[in-house]
């Protein structure tokens, strides 16, 4: 009782800070030992993303007509955009890991722009959410290379051509950079995400504050908005190419 | 700042796994394949096509070949039946020609030997004529009648020595 007594006080108190629309409110709460499972908002807009996702591809490919008519094209575009990035960077031999890169984009990019729209939950926005995700990839593509190549993987520290003499700097250079892709793929999709919602709300306060002046920051949010859908859908795309780089990386090492 | 606050993480990392899992299996086994299979059948479709195109511009060009074939032929069979006539007609006019040809000697022929026939008739006639001529002119020189013979023998004489 006094937990949620707090919690709604907090609330109240932060109603109006920029930071409020990140916060964490539980639904459905579900606690399994001690952890706490509850369903939140940021569950409900996974769970959003994931139907509208599935809702976008399957009723757009339900006909499936040899002439695709506009929804169907936005589809096969979506596919296609994919299977070429995965050709492009990993080549042939990133085909079987098609399903899960797809995936990845579809998820970021529903989630980036679910979080556009007014009273929303981004997220993406939350570093546990994209670490997790990085993590995954990092993971994943760490097992792969290791299945792959062996012991040979661990060359990968070592790049061909580099005289001995500088391995003792360059490979503790080249562990730390390993290391900390997943930490710099994740903080790029949150930081990215938090500063832009934060910011339009930060303007947004404005608008009232400064009354009739208040046009100029409004103006500001309408092409903020514009580039801020931009933002959701680059960055939904470099979360994609780097797992995609990452993943040859790990197919062919250098 | 909520992103930092420990408590909510368990739920967020749980859900995440949940419906990332759960999109994961939705694109693998449905939607992936559907889009896969729509446009691989609209690229055999698009290659079934061009292959008939291919096939039906190999036989236009066939058909163009055993047109051109056909009207070269035509034309050297036009040829030839030209010649043929040509060297039809020619004879036939040649073999009008040599028939013209002897029946108009035929014809001079005949027309000179009745001119010759005519000319000794008239000779002959000049002849009797002459003889009367001769007869009576003796006769009245004379007053006596001359014998037939001798006026015919002095003629004779006569046209030979005039001849």
């Amino acid at each position: 009782m006094v937990r949620v007594k707090m919690r709604g006080n907090r609330t109240l108190a932060e109603g109006h800070s920029p930071l409020a629309q990140f916060e964490i409110k539980t639904l459905v709460p579900i606690q399994i030992g001690d952890i706490n499972l509850s369903f939140t908002n940021s569950s409900a807009f996974m769970v959003a993303t994931v139907l509208a996702i599935s809702l976008f591809l399957i009723v757009g490919m339900r006909r499936s007509a040899l002439v695709p008519g506009r929804w169907q094209s936005m589809v096969e575009l979506s596919y296609i955009f994919i299977a070429n990035l995965i050709k492009d960077t990993v080549g042939s031999g990133g085909r079987p890991y098609f399903p899960f890169i797809f995936t990845v984009f579809m998820f970021v990019l529903f989630g980036n722009l679910f979080g556009m729209l007014p009273y929303t939950f981004t997220f993406t926005s939350h570093i546990v959410v994209t670490f997790t995700m990085a993590l995954f990839v990092f993971l994943g593509v760490t097992l792969i290379a290791i299945a792959k190549h062996k012991m040979h993987f661990f060359s990968f520290f070592m790049p061909p051509g580099v005289p001995m003499y500088m391995a003792p700097i360059l490979i503790p250079i080249e562990i730390i950079s390993y290391l900390s892709r997943p930490i710099s793929l994740s903080v790029r999709l949150f930081a990215n995400m938090l500063a832009g919602h934060t910011l339009m709300k930060v303007f947004a306060g404005f608008v009232f504050a400064l009354g009739v002046f208040g046009i100029a920051p409004w103006a500001f949010i309408v092409a903020l908005t514009g580039l801020e859908i931009v933002i959701a859908f680059l960055q939904a795309y470099v979360f994609t190419i780097l797992t995609c780089l990452y993943l040859n990386d790990a197919l062919h090492l250098h | 700042m909520p992103q930092l606050d420990i408590s909510t993480f368990s739920t967020q990392i749980a859900w995440l796994v949940i419906t990332f899992a759960a999109l994961f299996i939705i694109m693998w086994r449905v939607a992936v394949p559907r889009i896969s299979d729509a446009l691989e059948q609209r690229q055999t479709r698009m290659d079934d096509n061009l292959n008939k195109a291919a096939e039906f511009k190999k036989e236009a060009e066939a058909a163009i070949e055993a047109y051109e074939k056909s009207l070269t032929e035509a034309r050297a069979s036009a040829h030839s039946v030209i010649a043929d006539v040509h060297a039809t007609i020619v004879a036939e006019t040649a073999a009008k020609d040599a028939e013209l040809n002897t029946q108009i000697k035929a014809m001079l022929s005949e027309s000179e030997a009745s001119i010759a026939k005519a000319t000794d008739q008239a000779m002959s006639n000049v002849r009797v004529v002459a003889e009367e001529v001769a007869a009576a002119a003796a006769e009245r020189l004379l007053g006596d009648p001359v014998d037939a013979a001798v006026v015919s023998a002095a003629v004779d004489t006569a046209t030979k020595a005039r001849n």
